[in-house]
């Protein structure tokens, strides 16, 4: 397969466990032209980075994917997190009365976008909830900022989430309390904030999300419109101004207009707040825009991993009805 | 283990699962009631919404009770000639057992079924997984201030049915046996202190008429949780969550009920 290199530099004591590959010294330009304003300069700088494991984790799952992978998995030997990896799912099987997910491994890195797509049922929003230990994988590893979430009691599990936001398919705001206490909640029950405070960041995140704080911020949640609930979620997703978000199909069931709204507020979540975020979707159009790498979770596994444009620059049958007329 | 077999080990051990997670889901609701965070609002809030809401039906079935109890009882000691003593059924049958019982299931179905709705339909809409995720356990939120509010709500409730019910008692014999009301309250009394007084003052009677109620309100808010947590399936999910919370809580409080009066006759027989 022509892959990408994704290395700026060959740093000189890099190895990869392949036998016959190596590391090109060009990488391709991992986004598109549009967002080059946009692409983080830091990428040069990683460079060390780039020869970790976190890389041929990407790299191995693209091989094998590809057919070019050796029989061993490299992976198999290694234990323990990916260095630089904000959230990184090793080898993750969780079954429930059928197996959802089988051997599926992961990693994003601060700031990126990962967009999850698949068919309906195909055990998306498990990833969520494995990501966030609402669930426990049956075998394998979760790994939040390098730390194994999976072993973490109730309450310790409790303090991980605080680092993380979640946008819930239906918002899931809470309807007995109204705009601001529902965004105020997270603020009231972990911060010390005072009550101006809670108001001020508040009002800060309904300004984000291009609601008009004195419009909105008594109604309760059965007097709004679709689309201003998902806002609201994301407010509140991102009211303790987490380091990572998470959306479960924040674009479903939106009007066109009302999708691409959405769609930029994620984007401008990731570009100015550097939020490393995993957004399970449907929607290809959207995934594309957001996307630093897509995801696609078919048959309980990781099918296929890496770019937009390797995507539906790809001959794979399943990926190419999968994309349909996009 | 093949077919008839198999399908028995697989509802057997689902309903020893059930039971198990029942009295995992009490544990921790009791136990927290002394964790932190502790909270105070939602606390108060439910005692509003379990207790000072039910008052309502608690009078208006309370006073018919006594009624009829006095009717149907007044039928009956007349041909021992005994009416005078009516007081003292009354207040025996309503301290003892109608009062506990009978605000129980009046609670079970009002306050029962709207916890489980309440909490079934934020379990289908994925609130009590946004509750997760904002890092509050909801057993600390939803279910603690629930059930310390039926503990405290429903004894209360049950002494105000008690009353209204003796009240009735009152109205019905003066009117139909023309029995004077100081005569009335006279054997009322009567019959609280001949059940025998604890630790000088306390009689017994009171202790066995507000021990039914604390259990009953602690098992009306739990199984209502249980239910309202366990629900799946959308709308109709929740549905049959309510007829299950409702019909499990009446028919465990009157089960109970016989146990516990066992239990509180061997100790404290007159």
């Amino acid at each position: 397969m022509a892959d990408e290199p994704r290395d700026q530099t060959l740093a000189p004591g890099g190895t990869r466990n392949r036998p016959d590959a190596g590391l090109d010294g060009d990488e391709a330009p991992r986004r598109r032209a549009q967002d080059d304003e946009l692409a983080p300069a830091r990428r040069t700088s990683d460079a060390p980075l780039r020869e970790t494991r976190g890389h041929r984790v990407r790299q191995a799952i693209r091989d094998e994917l590809s057919g070019d992978a050796p029989s061993d998995r490299p992976l198999a030997e290694e234990e323990g997190p990916a260095e630089g990896a904000v959230i990184e799912l090793e080898r993750v099987h969780l079954s429930f009365d059928r197996p959802i997910l089988d051997d599926v491994s992961f990693l994003a890195r601060e700031g990126e976008t990962i967009v999850v797509v698949g068919e309906s049922g195909t055990g998306k929003s498990t990833t969520l909830k494995l990501i966030l230990r609402l669930l426990v994988p049956d075998s394998g590893r979760v790994y939040i900022d390098g730390q194994d979430i999976t072993q973490l009691t109730f309450n310790e599990a409790l303090r991980v989430r605080q680092k993380m936001g979640m946008v819930f398919q239906g918002a899931a705001l809470f309807d007995s309390m109204s705009v601001f206490e529902n965004i105020a909640y997270p603020l009231r029950e972990h911060t010390e904030l005072t009550d101006e405070e809670i108001e001020a960041r508040v009002r800060e995140k309904l300004e984000f999300v291009d609601l008009e704080p004195d419009q909105v911020m008594d109604k309760l949640p059965s007097e709004l419109s679709g689309g201003m609930k998902k806002r609201v979620g994301i407010a509140r997703g991102m009211a303790n101004n987490p380091e990572i978000m998470l959306y479960d199909e924040p674009t479903s069931g939106l009007d066109p207009l009302t999708t691409g709204t959405i769609t930029r507020l994620i984007m401008k979540l990731q570009r100015e707040l550097r939020v490393t975020s995993v957004v399970v979707s449907h929607d290809i159009r959207s995934a594309f825009r957001m996307a630093s790498y897509i995801a696609l979770l078919s048959d309980r596994r990781i099918t296929f991993f890496g770019t937009p444009e390797e995507m539906s620059g790809s001959d794979d049958p399943y990926i190419r009805s999968f994309l349909g007329g996009f | 283990m093949p077919g008839f077999l198999g399908t028995l080990n697989d509802a057997a051990k689902a309903k020893v699962l059930t039971v198990q997670e029942f009295a995992t889901l009490a544990w921790n609701a009791l136990r927290f009631i002394f964790a932190r965070p502790f909270y105070g609002g939602d606390v108060v809030q439910q005692m509003d919404a379990i207790g000072v809401q039910s008052l309502g039906i608690v009078l208006l079935t309370g006073f018919f009770t006594g009624m009829v109890l006095a009717l149907q009882s007044s039928v009956q000691l007349q041909t021992f000639g005994a009416t005078p003593y009516i007081g003292r059924l009354i207040t025996g049958s309503m301290i003892r057992e109608l009062g506990p019982v009978l605000a129980g299931l009046m609670v079970a179905g009002r306050v029962g079924s709207g916890i489980a709705a309440q909490i079934g339909s934020m379990r289908v809409t994925e609130q009590i997984d946004a509750l997760n995720t904002l890092g509050t356990d909801p057993i600390k939120k939803l279910v603690t201030p629930r059930v310390l509010a039926s503990l405290i709500m429903l004894p209360l409730l049950t002494v105000i049915n008690d009353f209204v019910g003796i009240l009735g008692g009152n109205v019905i014999a003066s009117l139909y046996i023309g029995l004077p009301s100081g005569l009335y309250w006279r054997t009322v009394w009567e019959q609280i202190a001949s059940g025998g007084f604890a630790l000088h003052y306390i009689p017994n009677d009171f202790i066995m008429g507000l021990l039914k109620p604390f259990v009953f309100g602690g098992i009306i808010s739990i199984t209502a949780c249980y239910f309202g947590l366990s629900t799946t399936g959308g709308t109709e999910g929740v549905g049959t969550s309510t007829t299950r919370t409702v019909v499990a809580a009446s028919v465990a409080i009157l089960v109970v009920d016989y146990f516990l009066t066992q239990l509180l006759l061997f100790f404290f027989r007159p």
